[in-house]
């Protein structure tokens, strides 16, 4: 028998089996590759979205009673968060959060722009401890910080950022009261000539002898104007002159309390000078509050009654020039005083004599030559020494850099 | 009693305000505020003294024919002409509104005439500067250099005559200096000899040395 025919049955088998098999793995191979191509593997980092990060923390939050105040503020400082200008740079803003406990709920109270440190909170009450917290917001998300120490909110008894102003008002009192000390022990004192005060005699005189009438306009301003009163007591001293050389005197006011005050001064002038009968109410009268309305009557008035001498004492304003120039249009005698430093320049230029700024002031006390009042102006000539050596030495000392002296004068 | 009184009102009020200025508790905070309130009221009722006033004058001038006596028909005219359209035809409260009578009376007629009287110092500064900027000596020739160049440093044709010169002295320049560097020199000392006068005239006053506000010698 031949074993190459006895064997072939199982040799078709195993070749079969065999042939079968490989077929198999190369399928399974095949497919294996296909579903590696199909599916690739990311190896890359995984990050989280921008906005899903909240900011730092603001620190450091300290809350204090607001200084030199009516109560009822605490201003609250805070060193701002990281990501404020810094960082990711992503904080809009800051809110303000208030509880009267350190662990209780806190109500939004306020807000700022991002950047601020600062917050004042004015609703308070006094005497009632209050907590802070700090919240930096960006667009989506926020972060709070922790608590500040209690704070309560009080009133002050002094404002402590005016005490360099007591100084200067307790140095200026006191070099008022010892000159007029001085003077009422006697001693004489030399005041300068201001030569719009020595013309007062001239202009009443002139307009006397030219017999036409004074005019004096105290001004556009109200009684509550310290140039207005200063003014009214220079009508007294005129006052006393037109009675006493019996010259016609018109006062036009702009403002009624105004109006009544300068009838009781030059009432009383003319019944010191022995002259009552003299007086009439009709010679003091009012106008209009109206600036260019006054300005446009009192024009009106110069130009017809064309009076010899014209007093512009008191506070002013534009129509200062309106109401100087005019009366030099008419040829009178032009005695002007005001504070009004923009004004000054224009009654210079109009007017034969001006009071420059404190020789307004000093009016009344060169006038009545009494000791008392003429002791208080050399008391605030020293008071203009003093302040020239401050400013000589805070120019000094500025020059060199040294900023102390000039920031003690600064006022609040 | 007639001057002891106001001098008495006066120190107390004066020394109360002092002190409020540097306590800013209260009852203190509070005193600048009320005066200032009692003084508006007062001063409102005042008007009515004033307008009195006026009308009493100008009706008694025109009434007894004196002198100018058609100035003083102008005055009542006009009072009446505002006042009866703006307390009867305004519409109450709303009298300042647009398109009543007296919103028309005020921008037709009060606007321009203030604008004309406000113009008028255009040529009242000409007129004043011609007299004064005159060189008699030599305080007079200085003012008049300096506001040579100050009027020169601030219209166009002073930057076409020295465009070409260094910035620092061209005349805007010239004219900027001597605004913010001399004049402002000299405004402020005369701000401070005006605030020293202020507070020695209120000291007066306060402590009774000064009585010529109310009548006294």
């Amino acid at each position: 028998m031949d074993k190459a025919k006895v064997g072939k049955p199982e040799a078709l088998l195993s070749n079969y089996l065999l042939l079968v098999s490989l077929c198999f793995f190369l399928c399974l191979s095949i497919h294996t590759s296909i579903l590696a191509q199909e599916v690739p593997v990311e190896q890359e980092e995984v990050t989280l979205p921008e906005d899903s990060i909240p900011p730092a923390l603001p620190t450091n939050v300290v809350a204090k009673d607001t200084p030199n105040d009516v109560g009822k503020s605490i201003t609250i400082t805070w060193t701002k968060s990281l990501d404020d200008g810094a960082g990711r740079n992503n904080v809009v803003a800051y809110e303000i959060l208030r509880c009267t406990t350190v662990d209780g709920e806190y109500e939004f109270i306020g807000n700022t722009t991002a950047g601020a440190q600062q917050f004042m909170d004015t609703d308070t009450k006094d005497k009632v401890e209050y907590f802070y917290k700090i919240k930096a917001v960006t667009q989506v998300l926020s972060s709070v910080s922790l608590p500040s120490q209690p704070a309560m909110s009080t009133q002050e008894w002094f404002n402590t950022d005016r005490i360099n102003t007591l100084i200067a008002v307790l140095v200026i009192s006191f070099a008022i009261f010892y000159f007029i000390r001085r003077a009422k022990a006697g001693k004489k004192l030399y005041i300068r000539r201001i030569a719009g005060l020595e013309a007062l005699d001239e202009a009443v005189g002139r307009a006397t002898e030219m017999g036409k009438k004074v005019f004096y306009v105290p001004g556009i301003m109200d009684m509550d104007s310290m140039q207005t009163i200063a003014g009214i007591t220079i009508l007294g001293k005129v006052a006393k002159l037109t009675a006493e050389y019996e010259t016609k005197l018109e006062v036009p006011t702009c403002r009624s309390m105004v109006m009544v005050t300068c009838r009781e001064m030059v009432k009383e002038a003319y019944s010191n000078a022995g002259r009552p009968d003299g007086y009439n109410d009709d010679m003091i009268y009012y106008l209009t509050d109206d600036q260019f309305g006054f300005a446009a009557a009192v024009d009106g008035l110069f130009v017809r009654e064309k009076p010899a001498a014209i007093f512009l004492q008191g506070h002013f304003f534009a129509e200062s020039l309106i109401l100087a120039e005019t009366g030099n249009s008419i040829g009178a005698i032009q005695i002007a005083g005001t504070a009004a430093v923009a004004q000054l320049p224009f009654f210079v230029a109009a007017c034969d004599y001006t009071l420059i700024g404190e020789e307004f002031f000093a009016a009344s006390a060169y006038l009545s030559n009494d000791p008392k009042l003429l002791g208080s102006i050399k008391g605030q000539d020293v008071g203009k020494f003093l302040f020239l050596l401050a400013i000589l030495v805070g120019v000094i000392l500025a020059s060199a850099g040294i900023f102390d002296l000039s920031q003690f004068f600064v006022t609040r | 009693m007639r001057r002891e009184v106001p001098l008495v009102i006066t120190g107390i009020v004066g020394i109360s305000l002092i002190i409020s200025f540097f306590i800013p508790h209260t009852p203190f905070n509070l005193l600048e505020t009320l005066f200032t309130d009692w003084f508006l009221i007062v001063a409102a009722f005042a008007i009515v003294l004033g307008i009195l006033n006026l009308l009493k004058i100008s009706l008694d001038k025109v009434y007894k024919k004196k002198k100018d006596w058609f100035f003083g028909l102008v005055v009542v005219f006009s009072f009446f002409f505002i006042v009866i359209p703006g307390f009867g035809f305004s519409g109450g409260r709303g009298f300042q509104n647009p398109g009543t009578p007296f919103f028309w009376i005020y921008f037709y007629i009060y606007i321009p005439l203030m604008s004309t009287m406000f113009a008028l110092l255009a040529f009242f500064v000409a007129s004043a500067s011609y007299r004064a900027f005159r060189a008699r000596n030599k305080e007079a020739t200085m003012l008049l250099l300096a506001a040579f160049f100050v009027m020169l440093g601030r219209v166009p044709i002073g930057y076409y005559l020295s465009f070409w010169l260094p910035e620092n002295y061209q005349l805007a320049a010239v004219a900027d200096w001597i605004m913010n560097f001399p004049q402002t020199a000299g405004q402020r000392a005369i701000m401070i000899g005006i605030a020293l006068g202020i507070v020695s005239t209120c000291l007066r006053m306060i402590l009774g040395i000064e009585r010529a506000y109310i009548g006294g010698e």
